[in-house]
């Protein structure tokens, strides 16, 4: 028989409280929070507040789902440009990272055992800097009449500055910067594993050192590519700070779409709308993300 | 051997010029900060201007007092249930709705800043429409650090955990301990050098977060970045580059600091744990 003094012994004994303490957090914190998003996404604005979903005022709940947000986003084509513009931006920065990271972890993991301590630490040394700040620097040297065309005035290679920022060029650069180390640090503790026995059997047998790396190492890094990429893609998608910055008016990404609405439209359904769809954006990546983390973890 | 040699080069200059890339930038703040001129396009001469100003400055200084006040109250709040979280996760492989748990609490991970930042201070308004309460302002900035920090948190305690050895616990155990002497004698000391790297790292995460603060912020609570963000926003501003300069001394001291502390305490596990196998050899 479950007395109520067993309850309460079971509720505070160690396995229920180092559960339910976490599981009270984030979902308070996390999952309802994302209902409540689907929720005002599909009211409407009211003045300074929301319409109720659930109208009691018949005696019967009566359930009204307004779907205007999500029509407006679907037939406005600026909203769609946005989404396909910031997902563009997010494939970009996933390949430069990948094109520049890729080698890099390479020869870091290849590097004399003693260094690699060292060489991880000043990738990740940055990270502990704020980030906000490193941003604002590429401003700095990015402007017109900043360092970057200062240097190159002076030295008489060009005569007008060049118009750095405010592109896309520049919105790369930030993003790059900041991402790249999420895209070093997963193909860094792949390849730095990778059995050298397989490469140099390979070499035995009479494969080209070249042909080796594109048969051997890069599909071995399978795992580290995935990750890496995702961790680089899923959170630029919906970066709001470096476009703010760096990007100017003309780089569409909807981070800022969302802020805006919020902000300065103050219309709280169709920033959660344009929040609900970016969250159905992530999730595809996600998905591949966690299969290639549970697949790793298998091996 | 000459191809050897060249691709050491090639492999040499290609790291050279991605670490250039990562510290180009701070460099640039470091050295700008100590420009006299108003123009970030002349050098002058150096002074100490900007750090004049900054000492001035009383909003921004006000505004560095809240994100350390912050960060440091928010990083306690995280590694706790950081810490039970990654427990939860690890020490109890199954139990009703694990899944559900972890992919909650990798849901600040992977979404973007502006989504939490949004859908938190929706839930507080519609907790205020019923409570009355919380108001917006410090408790609700702390609650954002709190559960983006407790995502992170999470993950540096779990990575220990599962490097641990649950051997040591069962011994303990078996020596008649307590579960809660286990946990105090035991996993706690184990524990600690990630439970430090956890606040330390919770703790950057705030002190740097401009878009949640912006969100869940009630008026006369501005944090740091968010004071930085909106004079970025308007043009280049020195005074940032003296902040900087500052935060990037204190930063590099701290992780420098910190990691003699790790290799330290790692050091000392490493001999005691020999000194305690020639002692049971005797």
């Amino acid at each position: 028989m479950a007395t109520k003094q067993s309850f309460f012994s079971r509720l505070f004994d160690g396995k229920h409280a180092v559960i339910g303490i976490p599981y009270l957090w984030f979902t308070l914190l996390a999952a309802i929070p994302i209902l409540i998003i689907l929720k005002i996404s599909l009211s409407e604005m009211q003045g300074t507040s929301v319409s109720n979903m659930i109208d009691w005022s018949n005696g019967w709940p009566k359930l009204t789902l307004n779907f205007s947000s999500y029509q407006f986003i679907f037939s406005d084509s600026l909203y769609l440009k946005t989404y396909i513009s910031s997902i563009k931006y997010a494939l970009l920065t996933t390949l430069i990272c990948l094109i520049i990271g890729y080698p890099f972890a390479y020869f870091m993991a290849r590097s004399p055992k003693h260094l690699q301590p060292m060489l991880l630490m000043l990738i990740m040394l940055p990270f502990w800097t704020s980030f906000l700040l490193r941003i604002y620097a590429w401003k700095t040297l990015l402007e017109n009449n900043g360092i970057i065309n200062n240097v190159l005035m002076s030295a008489g290679i060009i005569d007008t500055p060049i118009a750095m920022m405010n592109t896309p060029f520049s919105l790369m650069i930030g993003m790059v910067y900041s991402y790249l180390p999420f895209m070093i640090l997963p193909l860094y503790a792949n390849l730095s594993k990778l059995d050298m026995r397989y490469l140099e059997a390979a070499a035995d047998l009479g494969t080209s050192p070249f042909k080796a790396f594109w048969l051997i190492t890069v599909p071995l890094s399978k795992a580290g590519i995935i990750a890496g990429s995702m961790l680089v893609f899923i959170p630029t998608i919906g970066e709001y700070v470096i476009p703010e910055l760096l990007g100017g008016s003309s780089t569409l990404m909807i981070g800022r779409v969302l802020w805006n609405e919020f902000f300065s439209n103050n219309d709280w359904p169709m920033a959660s709308a344009v929040a609900v769809v970016m969250i159905l954006l992530i999730l595809v990546p996600m998905a591949i993300y966690n299969k290639s983390q549970a697949e790793a973890e298998v091996k | 051997m000459s191809q050897a040699s060249n691709n050491k080069i090639f492999s040499n200059l290609w790291m050279i010029a991605v670490y250039i890339f990562l510290y180009l930038p701070i460099l640039t703040l470091v050295v700008y900060s100590f420009n006299d001129s108003k123009l970030i396009s002349t050098w002058t001469h150096a002074s100490l201007r900007w750090y004049e100003a900054l000492i001035k400055d009383d909003d921004l200084i006000s505004a560095v007092l809240l994100s350390l006040k912050i960060a440091g109250i928010s990083a306690l709040m995280s590694v706790f249930f950081g810490t039970f979280t990654a427990f939860a996760l690890n020490r109890y492989k199954r139990f009703k709705g694990r899944t559900l748990l972890s992919s909650m609490s990798s849901m600040p991970l992977v979404m973007p800043d502006v989504i939490v930042g949004l859908s938190l201070l929706l839930m507080i308004i519609s907790v205020q429409h019923w409570l009355g309460f919380p108001e917006k302002g410090l408790f609700t900035i702390l609650l954002g650090h709190a559960l983006l920090g407790t995502a992170y948190a999470a993950v540096v305690v779990t990575s220990r955990l599962r490097e641990m050895d649950s051997k040591l616990d069962e011994a303990a155990m078996d020596l008649g301990c307590k579960p809660w002497q286990v946990f105090y004698l035991v996993t706690l000391p184990l524990l600690l050098p990630a439970l430090v790297s956890a606040f330390l790292l919770t703790f950057t995460l705030s002190f740097d977060d401009v878009v949640l603060s912006s969100f869940l912020s009630g008026p006369g609570y501005s944090t740091m970045p968010m004071v930085i963000f909106s004079r970025a926003r308007l043009g280049l501003n020195p005074t940032i580059n003296a902040v900087a300069t500052v935060t990037i001394v204190v930063v590099t001291i701290a992780v420098i600091a910190s990691s003699f502390y790790t290799s330290h305490q790692a050091r000392k596990r490493k001999r005691e744990e020999a000194q305690a196998y020639s002692d049971s050899n005797k």
